[in-house]
């Protein structure tokens, strides 16, 4: 007979084996239930399709699709959309339904240990700060005041050069 | 240095040598950054894009990275310029095909590329033929480093290097090797290889980068983990255990041919030299499957006086953007197919 899956009575697809901090764990999961954990069983699908179908599930009915950055207006459902955030500003503002994705995305991490800039002058919260700035100074000149926008520039210029 | 000079040499990376070069044809590895204070491409307006792709340029060309450094404006080559970029592996065919001002930055011996303006605003690369990942990941991290004295990336304390998409984040290092797999393939083994090699978060790729199907047995195979390992740790797992595999896998296949199958291989290796000596109009898929065997029969030995590096070579010139900038003009995929057997015959011949 065949092996039915772990979740339902349906009979499993989808036969995974992933080590876990050394130990084995083996799942047996129907097509439905392997898409409600985000695995595709598309060969060779892209991972950048795989985040897409993640982040489409996690949006669907869930406080998450009306997330949104202040600073680049992008939506959790317009990154589910396209897979590209918009801007820094994004990691954080993001961050609840990001992490879970970035853990299955990198082998279950969600903390950076490489290479530091050796000039770690990119302190985040000026960064947001210009961030900003620039999308005020877009919209600035999209309404053609050019005052406010040589202010905003020497605002964005002093911030980023102290 | 000109665009023009690149086209009747082929790049140092493909000059068929370098550790284990009867299988890895040639190693890569990336950096994306972006800039700090800046929105991601997807979200930044035409001005912005603009205003950073001026900026990269000069920073990049001011950064004294290479002894010879050529800046190309993307937007503003011609359909067959950018074509050739992406035929010598120095830009992405997505890069080739956006629309917004966009660039890159080339050295003399083509071992470096750096794409401006990409899915992230640096997506900065270094070329090595054969496998040779330990020599890259020196270089390039050199590069990063000038390039940070004069650019804020974009970094965070828990995330590390931000970039566009989070499949990139943490070190922004993809690492990859381009392996020629022609036993394993003729054996039906390949699949199983793949497998394996997705088992260890790795990911396959055909010859010109994502999204791309595999030709003539070359494969592209690269990490997917960016995050929660350090750069060292990448390149370790990569060089010491993951493609070692591969190379032993493809071997053992390519001598357990010969042992049981060595007419067949032979007659296989010599109808393709026969081939490409006589015909007369040939396509890039054809030409692309028959230099695939020749170039298996030249590490065998079963065929003797043609050089690795020619045949490395044959496999770039004769694309079609590369014969038709030979030629001098554009060419209809029929005169192309005519030009190509022209050039292979002599090449074969020459080679004699």
């Amino acid at each position: 007979m065949k092996q039915k899956c772990d979740k339902c009575d349906k009979p499993a697809v989808v036969h995974t084996t992933d080590i876990i901090g050394g130990q084995k764990i083996e799942k047996h999961l129907c097509e439905d239930c392997a898409s409600g954990e985000g695995i595709t069983i598309k060969a060779g699908a892209e991972i950048t399709q795989l985040l897409e179908d993640f982040v489409l599930q996690t949006s669907r009915g869930q406080e998450s699709a009306d997330l949104k950055c202040g600073v680049c207006g992008m939506t959790w459902a317009d990154f589910g959309q396209h897979g590209l955030l918009g801007c820094p500003n994004d990691y954080d503002r993001f961050e609840r339904p990001l992490r879970p994705l970035l853990a299955r995305a990198h082998e279950g991490a969600t903390q950076h240990i490489g290479k530091t800039p050796c000039r770690a002058g990119a302190d985040q919260k000026v960064q947001t700060a210009i961030l900003r700035l620039r999308a005020e100074l877009n919209a600035a000149i999209a309404a053609e005041d050019y005052e406010k926008a040589a202010r905003l520039r020497d605002r964005i210029k002093n911030l980023e050069h102290p | 240095m000109k665009l023009t000079d690149l086209t009747h040499r082929a790049g140092e990376w493909l000059r068929g040598e370098g550790p284990m070069h009867d299988v890895v044809i040639s190693s890569r590895i990336r950096l994306a950054r972006n800039l700090a204070g800046m929105p991601f491409l997807a979200r930044c307006s035409d001005q912005q894009k603009k205003e950073l792709e001026g900026r990269l340029r000069d920073e990049i060309l001011a950064a004294a990275i290479a002894r010879e450094m050529l800046y190309i404006d993307i937007a503003a080559a011609g359909e067959l310029d950018r074509q050739l970029l992406v035929e010598r592996h120095l830009i992405s065919r997505q890069h080739a095909d956006a629309k917004h001002p966009r660039g890159v930055a080339v050295s003399g011996s083509e071992t470096i590329a750096i794409m401006v303006n990409e899915e992230d605003h640096l997506r900065i690369q270094v070329l090595r033929s054969g496998l040779q990942l330990a020599d890259a990941i020196g270089e390039i991290n050199r590069i990063d480093d000038l390039l940070e004295e004069r650019l804020p990336f974009a970094f965070h304390g828990r995330y590390g290097y931000l970039t566009a998409c989070p499949t990139n984040v943490g070190t922004g290092l993809r690492v990859s090797v381009m392996l020629h797999l022609p036993a394993l393939k003729m054996s039906g083994q390949i699949e199983k290889a793949f497998r394996a090699a997705r088992d260890m978060h790795l990911a396959i790729r055909g010859l010109f980068g994502e999204g791309t199907e595999a030709q003539g047995d070359f494969f592209q195979v690269s990490n997917q983990t960016t995050l929660g390992k350090s750069e060292e740790q990448i390149i370790d797992e990569f060089l010491n255990v993951m493609v070692p595999q591969f190379i032993e896998y493809e071997r053992k296949a390519r001598q357990s041919l010969v042992r049981k199958r060595a007419i067949a291989i032979d007659d296989k290796i010599s109808r393709a030299m026969a081939l490409l000596r006589s015909a007369r109009l040939i396509s890039s898929e054809e030409t692309m499957y028959l230099l695939s065997l020749v170039r298996m029969g030249v590490d065998l030995g079963r065929i003797k006086g043609i050089e690795l590096k020619t045949i490395n070579e044959m496999f770039l010139m004769s694309q079609p953007a590369h014969l038709q900038r030979a030629a001098g003009h554009e060419m209809s995929p029929l005169q192309r197919g005519e030009l190509r057997a022209d050039y292979l015959r002599r090449m074969i011949d020459g080679a004699k």
